[in-house]
């Protein structure tokens, strides 16, 4: 694979690439070292760079401010309940797309192809009014059940099934006499697990990152999800800015992890839709 | 578990009942809201009022919103800020992808993750990260500038003051911009990987049989079997250029900044909205960003589609 037409090239090519990658990481470095200063130690001549010891004080002063522990709970309960939900509604949805023949089938699948395009300040207003006249507005639902229409998890379904399950076999079951819904729940769920895995991944990303759906249905502040609740704590004045280290930090910790476990496989899912 | 076999779904039925959960939800949450905004850009409407105050105006929207001043403002900011974060990201990661196709085995994975992980952290966590960076007199961003002015020639190119990041109109975009090219670099680094490794391999052992050194190959080789690719990553980042919303709000505590420098038109017409409460307009000015969108689109595919790039 490596071109050795001279010798220098590759060690360029190493600071090169060495140092950007410190400089693309330095921000998450600083976020978790602000996150166990105080706003004083933060605004100061130098600024630290290393971990100190007000991350529990920083804690409580967030916990003060905001109904922290209610705002990551609703968080995370909200992007559960939307993973669950779309793994469901996309792996029925990209296996009808995949593997039958129906009236409409090419129309409506271009159709919900063309709405993953489309820009997401479309949907802004008109959804708050529909939230409103449903009265889901503060409700967690609100978040959930429209993410699980997810047009990218159809894409992605429909691309795993038609690639890798053979059409024989689901035939070969239906002669054996099993059902539709069998087949299904037996034959195909199991078969799509890597893909439900980086759907999962995906959308519970999304979800706990999403800032604009809640920004538009969230009106209390014990309704917030964190990232809404984070920016309730910035003001013009007087910001404390180690507490709103401290959260983003415990915002950014669960991504972190997820993607030092699982990196491969989420970059390969993120870039799908561009790569192929 | 055995199901009863009135209850069986026929091969002809399954698809439907398959698909209606995500029918059902993507047409009143997905299809529905897009043409209620259509129908709401042409009536106008203050939330307080209720729903039956509606009232149609025909194109009074449109021509207020291309007659505001503040509209034109934001979409000249957005235009501004889709080119200056979108092309240098592109810029920077071919050449990045290139060394580290050709020079990265064992850490490769390590490296690409490195580059890729602001895609996937939460705008806002990074925003309120970058604005203590940004921050005039302690942000470490300014304290960086200022170290690197006492190098020599280097210096020379550094501010001489600490720069107002954030509340200085110049330099609120250019902030912005920093913001989101280091949050989307990765992304085009991985787009690129994929097309490096779809040129075979024989073209750059010929080439190097006749005596063509790195830079020749990259010109010469590299660049145009990436083209498709260039054109393709340059669209989708000037697309979602222009849906910025996040950074910006973030950055200018939901107001757009001072003088209205860091406003984008997706921030503009949330404010429309939700602070003047002009739902219509609002709608109105959604629309024509849209068929901005739309047009640009449009345009690069019509220019590009002829080397066969697919969404």
């Amino acid at each position: 694979m490596a071109i050795q037409s001279n010798r220098l090239a590759p060690w360029a090519a190493y600071c090169v690439v060495g140092i950007g990658a410190l400089i693309m990481l330095a921000p998450f470095y600083f976020m978790f070292v602000f996150a166990t200063h105080s706003r004083t130690e933060i605004f100061s001549l130098p600024p630290p760079m290393f971990f100190g010891y007000d991350f529990l004080a920083n804690l409580n002063i967030l916990t003060e401010r905001l109904p922290f522990w209610r705002n990551l709970g609703w968080s995370l309960y909200v992007a559960i309940a939307s993973t669950a939900l779309t793994l469901v509604f996309c792996s029925m949805g990209g296996y009808a797309f995949a593997m039958f023949e129906f009236r409409y089938k090419n129309a409506l699948f271009g159709l919900v192809m063309a709405t993953m395009l489309l820009p997401s300040f479309m949907n802004m207003i008109p959804t708050f009014m529909i939230m409103d006249v449903l009265g889901w507005i503060d409700q967690p639902r609100a978040l959930y059940i429209p993410g699980a229409a997810s047009a990218f998890g159809i894409f992605l379904m429909r691309q795993f099934v038609s690639s890798s399950i053979p059409k024989d076999l689901i035939e070969a079951a239906r002669m054996d006499g099993c059902g539709e819904f069998g087949i299904y729940l037996r034959i195909v769920l199991p078969l799509l697990k890597p893909a439900l895995g980086t759907l999962g991944l995906i959308t519970f990303i999304a979800s706990w990152n999403n800032f604009i759906g809640p920004l538009i249905v969230m009106r209390s502040p014990e309704m917030y999800t964190l990232p809404l609740a984070l920016r309730s704590l910035q003001s013009p004045v007087n910001t404390e800015w180690g507490a709103l280290m401290t959260g983003s930090a415990i915002a950014t910790l669960p991504l972190v992890v997820l993607f030092i476990l699982s990196s491969r496989q989420l970059i390969s899912g993120l870039t799908t839709g561009a790569v192929k | 578990m055995k199901i009863p076999s009135s209850l069986r779904m026929s091969p002809e039925m399954a698809p439907y009942v398959l698909l209606s959960p995500f029918v059902l939800l993507f047409l009143v949450f997905g299809v529905f809201p897009l043409l209620f905004s259509l129908y709401l850009a042409f009536q106008s409407w203050e939330p307080t009022s209720g729903l039956e105050a509606m009232k149609f105006v025909g194109l009074d929207n449109f021509a207020f919103a291309l007659q505001d001043d503040w509209f034109w403002k934001s979409l000249k900011n957005t235009g501004w800020l889709a080119i200056v974060s979108g092309v240098p990201q592109h810029l920077v990661a071919i050449p990045l992808a290139y060394f580290i196709h050709s020079s990265f085995q064992v850490l490769r994975n390590v490296v690409v993750g490195a580059y890729f992980m602001p895609y996937i952290t939460s705008t806002v966590a990074i925003a309120i990260l970058f604005s203590s960076l940004f921050s005039t007199d302690y942000g470490l961003i300014n304290v960086g500038l200022q170290m690197m002015s006492y190098v020599p020639v280097l210096g020379w190119l550094m501010p001489q003051n600490p720069v107002d990041w954030l509340n200085d109109p110049e330099h609120i975009k250019p902030a912005i911009s920093m913001i989101v090219f280091w949050r989307y670099v990765g992304f085009n680094v991985v787009l690129y990987l994929a097309a490096l490794q779809t040129i075979p391999k024989d073209i750059y052992e010929a080439a190097t049989m006749d005596g063509a050194g790195r830079l020749q190959q990259f010109w010469f080789i590299t660049l145009p079997n990436l083209k498709p690719m260039i054109f393709f990553g340059v669209t989708l980042s000037v697309i979602g250029g222009l849906q910025l919303f996040e950074e910006p709000f973030i950055l200018t505590g939901g107001r757009g900044g001072s003088d209205q420098a860091g406003m984008t038109t997706a921030i503009y017409l949330y404010r429309m909205a939700f602070d003047f409460n002009d739902f219509g307009a609002a709608s109105a000015m959604s629309w024509l960003l849209f068929i901005v969108v739309a047009l640009l689109t449009w345009v690069t595919n019509c220019l590009f589609r002829p080397r066969g790039t697919s969404v």
